[in-house]
């Protein structure tokens, strides 16, 4: 049991954040508990703390750029989550945390209600390459219920290419 | 007896016990293999008149960058960022691409580690737009856009006292790899972080934030600082002098306004650091001069055929990320030298390109790092070493036939 049990649980991400709450706005029951969850990535402080280590012979720690990164990478957290808090005007908790977003989004949210995400890939047209990385993740692997949200308006119908000759026979997707 | 000093001043280095600095193990490592004999006090002294100006040099570059970052540079780098990109993910890494090179070229690639980055992390999440790529471009160019120029990497300083080669003539010579290694990695990440440049940042434009006044006498120093390191190497009088002239000026500047002390422009030139690096070139030296220069020996091709040269950078590279690219770079010198400045304009696109290829620069940092800390980023490091297999050995590949190929047209 996490703290989000039955709660709608909005995965805050940059850029389409917006999206999210809206949906939360239109589709979630006015009356369920609203969790903001943003998830900072920690390999960004890890990344900027090795090219640190790679300059070899330079040991001076408040010259290192990861921790700057990482505080950064907070105070933005905190920034985008008030924003979201905002524009969804009515009470709801805000979660904060640091670590592999598709993997932290899904533990967080195991229990709740509904989780809502944004589609993180291709927008120009309908199909899987409109998941990224970090939202086939957590749409494969999420044991609570998943709201995907577009972006923006969603392409049309018509996006979606005309199906394969008669005969023709997909590879198998178990088999990749 | 210096192998083993030489071991423990770099197993120091990566391990640094208590945060001590790194010239606690190598200043008294120096002193012995001097005391012992490993290498004669003549033969060190000799090092140490040859290392000298380089450690001026580098001091000097330091306290540039330093001040420069103190009159706003970095920040009006991040509003630059910003408004190149208009929110759009590909115009920003095109920016930052841009930027990263320039900046590791100029002010060298502690530059770009230690002031860019954080400026580049925080554009990126203003604009909303996820900063991976930008995060990582940084991190990547700092070492293999440190190709360039003489003061772009403590690496090509050493180089360039031992090759003997003007300052301009280094930067022609380096001005066609420089480009094609930026060039590899641009198309490499375009396309490995594909994703994260698709998803547009939707940010809505905070116009209401003023834009930084651009440090224009800083600006200024740095161009004419510049342009005295190729005519001072024109004339042979050490372009360190142009870097101190440099440094003098901008940070009489500073200490008129308040805005530095002199205790913090000292602290800038980082004298532990320079310790350290003089050190290391005794050890280096006694250890090069006690058999182990000789059983590389072999294994350095010799001439600036296209075979050689690739050879010589393929072992450079793999040197740097065994032991760093420091300590790989002080070894080969010597052996390199012999051969010409193709051999060890070689060497440097060998140690400077080669540490992207781990995300600590070495096998030692990483696996030492890696035991210490058991915790976090097992998917990234993959990640990221995975990016390293795709830029490095191409950008080696290419650098070296752009160095061939500059060696031809403008004479070795």
């Amino acid at each position: 049991m996490t703290d989000t049990e039955g709660a709608v649980v909005i995965w805050i991400t940059e850029g389409t954040w917006r999206a999210s709450v809206d949906a939360a706005l239109s589709l979630a029951p006015a009356a369920a508990p609203v969790t903001l969850l943003h998830i900072a990535p920690a390999e960004l402080p890890e990344a900027a703390h090795g090219a640190y280590l790679e300059l070899f012979g330079r040991g001076r720690p408040e010259r290192d750029p990861g921790p700057r990164v990482a505080e950064l990478a907070g105070v933005s957290a905190g920034e985008l989550l008030d924003a979201a808090a905002g524009r969804l005007g009515r009470p709801c908790r805000r979660v904060a945390r640091r670590g592999v977003p598709e993997r932290d989004v899904v533990i967080v949210a195991a229990d709740a209600a509904l989780l809502i995400v944004a589609r993180d890939g291709d927008r120009s047209r309908l199909g899987p390459k409109s998941l990224g990385k970090a939202a086939r993740f957590v749409v494969d692997h999420a044991p609570c219920p998943v709201l995907v949200v577009w972006p923006g308006a969603a392409p049309a119908v018509g996006t979606i290419p005309p199906p394969p000759p008669h005969g023709h026979h997909p590879p198998d997707p178990h088999h990749t | 007896m210096s192998a083993a000093a030489l071991v423990v001043v770099l197993g120091w280095a990566v391990w640094r016990p208590r945060g001590w600095p790194e010239a606690v193990a190598a200043v008294p490592a120096a002193a012995l293999v001097i005391g012992t004999g490993a290498i004669s006090a003549h033969d060190a002294g000799a090092d140490a008149r040859r290392l000298g100006p380089v450690i001026g040099f580098l001091a000097a570059v330091l306290v540039l960058a330093q001040l420069c970052d103190d009159e706003g540079l970095f920040r009006a780098c991040g509003a630059w960022l910003a408004r190149t990109a208009a929110g759009r993910p590909r115009r920003l890494l095109a920016a930052v691409f841009v930027l990263a090179s320039v900046t590791t070229a100029v002010l060298s690639l502690d530059a770009t580690v230690v002031l860019l980055t954080p400026v580049v992390f925080a554009t990126a999440a203003r604009l909303e737009v996820r900063a991976r790529p930008h995060l990582y471009a940084c991190t990547h160019l700092s070492n293999s856009a440190s190709l360039l120029l003489p003061v772009s990497n403590l690496t090509n300083l050493l180089a360039f006292s031992a090759s003997g080669l003007a300052f301009g003539r280094f930067a022609e010579l380096m001005a066609l790899p420089w480009l094609a290694v930026i060039g590899t990695e641009y198309v490499v990440f375009r396309r490995f972080f594909a994703t994260d440049l698709d998803a547009a940042g939707a940010g809505e434009e905070d116009s209401a934030q003023a834009a930084p006044e651009v440090p224009v006498f800083a600006l200024a120093v740095v161009a004419v600082t510049l342009a005295g390191f190729v005519i001072t190497s024109a004339v042979g009088v050490n372009p360190a002098w142009a870097a101190l002239a440099g440094a003098v000026v901008l940070g009489a500047r500073a200490l008129s306004r308040r805005r530095a002390s002199v205790i913090a422009l000292a602290r800038a030139s980082d004298p532990p650091f320079l310790l350290f690096v003089l050190s290391l070139g005794i050890v280096v030296q006694a250890v090069t001069g006690n058999g182990f220069g000789g059983a590389l020996r072999p294994l350095v091709p010799a001439g600036t055929s296209l075979p050689a040269l690739l050879g010589t950078a393929a072992l450079a590279a793999a040197l740097a990320n065994v032991m760093n690219n420091l300590p790989a770079v002080l070894v080969l010198l010597p052996l390199a030298a012999p051969a010409g400045a193709g051999a060890i304009l070689a060497v440097l696109l060998g140690v400077n390109i080669g540490p992207n290829l781990t995300y600590t620069g070495s096998l030692a940092t990483l696996l030492w790092r890696r035991v210490l800390r058991q915790h976090g980023s097992g998917p990234s490091l993959w990640e990221f070493t995975r990016l390293g297999l795709l830029t490095v050995p191409a950008g080696l590949v290419i650098a070296v036939l752009s160095l061939w190929a500059a060696l031809h047209a403008f004479g070795g």
